[in-house]
């Protein structure tokens, strides 16, 4: 392991050290995943043969404050983890599927500026799923919106009826470089899924969370909102957070703090 | 008994006097498909004729299960299928025509849809290619302490 860990020394503490859930598997599997931070919420590792539990609501909190402008590694992590080309990659930019984007605001009276990524904001009344004729559009029981693929016609709906403009429609046949574990396809519609295969294998995390921490800069935090214990639920009592268009009353399971 | 025996006759007649009237060729037989062994593991999850007449119902019952409610049991799972049944020339269940799906869908002209969004590769193919800096799953890189991207030399040092 201490080879893989080069810059352990040098590397500074985490200023809070998260709290460890204690479990076998991370025991085991000694889940260190940068210097000072361990993976948080193994606990919350369901086993493979049970259905995902109301228990749970998923949520994610976005520290706009410490979100580095020109920082794009939220994006590329999921672009790499979920098989989508990046935008710039592609041939068509323009009707590229983007399951999560980098928005750059700034504030005309002000100047100041803000970056956030900007993704699904998993609804727990999510307009998605009311206009979807099929059914296809979904919420399982932890909160997290999903896409059947299996009964979705690409009719893009939803896609008209998301207030973050949050879903992609796959216009390009994929030609079988899908990752195994993430399976689209043309004619549907997709968009961020909490990295459900991550939690569904109980890492208790996402990619872009993973990815924004390991560069040093801690905007992400992912966690069971329903569990008052857990790190999310913490932060969300201490800092004065956002839902993006409260005003439509969707109850997001994204938070931000400092817009 | 009486009316199977009937009906064979008559099958036999019909076909006797369709190939006599020259419209079947008496070789009428489409080639067999190619039905490759699978490289892991000795014995499929259920038995074999079992699996030949309902395999799309056992997929679709997990399917529906996993996709609505995140249940991610191993057997019945299509990843388990294509990680046992990929071809070992082609890494593939679908990639050639000989290829484990392919070879009787296309024998029974049964279009199969799976593979316009799963991938007909196993799970885990990218261990197979060096790991480096393009390939590397992003756990190694983190496992690696990275803060910035890591190069080539770097990852060669991680433990895979
Ligand atoms: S953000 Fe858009 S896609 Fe996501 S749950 Fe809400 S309405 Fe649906
Ligand atoms: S595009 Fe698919 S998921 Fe969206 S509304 Fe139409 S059928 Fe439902």
């Amino acid at each position: 392991m201490s080879e893989m860990n080069p810059n352990q020394e040098t590397a500074p503490a985490s200023p809070e050290r998260r709290r460890f859930v204690g479990g076998a598997a991370a025991a085991a599997a000694g889940l260190a995943i940068a210097p000072g931070v361990m993976l948080i919420e193994v606990a919350y590792g369901r086993p493979e043969d049970q259905a995902a539990s109301s228990a749970v609501r998923w949520g994610m909190l976005v520290d706009t404050t410490k979100c580095a402008s020109g920082c794009n590694e939220c994006v590329s992590a999921c672009s790499t983890e979920n098989g989508w080309t990046p935008v710039a990659e592609s041939k068509h930019p323009k009707q590229a599927p983007q399951w999560i984007r980098k928005l750059e605001l700034q504030d005309p009276l002000t100047q100041m500026q803000t970056s956030l990524p900007m993704m699904c904001q998993h609804c727990a009344e999510p307009p998605c799923v009311d206009v979807c004729p099929t059914g296809a559009s979904f919420k399982r029981a932890d909160g997290i919106v999903l896409v059947n693929r299996h009964t979705c016609i690409g009719c893009r709906y939803c896609m008209m009826a998301c207030p973050y403009k949050a879903r992609s429609l796959v216009h390009e046949p994929l030609n079988d470089t899908q990752k195994p574990d993430v399976p689209r396809g043309i004619g549907c519609v997709e968009s961020c899924t909490f990295c459900v295969q991550k939690v569904d294998r109980g890492d208790g995390t996402t990619a872009c969370v993973e990815a924004c921490t390991a560069a040093g800069h801690n905007a992400l935090l992912f966690g069971d909102m329903n569990d008052p214990g857990s790190e999310i639920s913490k932060r969300l009592r201490e800092l004065p957070t956002k839902q993006v268009r409260a005003d439509l009353n969707l109850n997001l399971g994204i938070r931000y703090h400092g817009i | 008994m009486a009316g199977f025996l009937q009906r064979a006759a008559r099958a036999a007649f019909l076909a006797v006097a369709l190939i006599w009237a020259g419209l079947i060729p008496a070789q009428a037989d489409a080639p067999k498909p190619v039905i490759q062994k699978a490289t892991k593991g000795e014995q499929c999850v259920e038995d074999t004729a079992y699996m030949r007449k309902n395999h799309m119902k056992v997929l679709n019952h997990h399917r529906d299960e996993t996709v609505l409610e995140g249940i991610r049991t191993k057997k019945h799972s299509l990843k388990e299928c294509i990680n046992c049944h990929a071809s070992e020339t082609t890494g593939s269940v679908a990639k050639s025509k000989d290829d484990f799906c392919v070879s009787c869908h296309s024998y029974a002209a049964v279009k199969i849809d799976c593979f316009d969004c799963h991938s007909t590769k196993p799970q885990g193919s990218m261990a197979m290619h060096p790991l480096d800096a393009a390939t590397a799953h992003y756990k190694h890189k983190l496992a690696a302490g990275a803060k910035q991207p890591v190069s080539v030399e770097e990852m060669a040092k991680v433990a895979q």
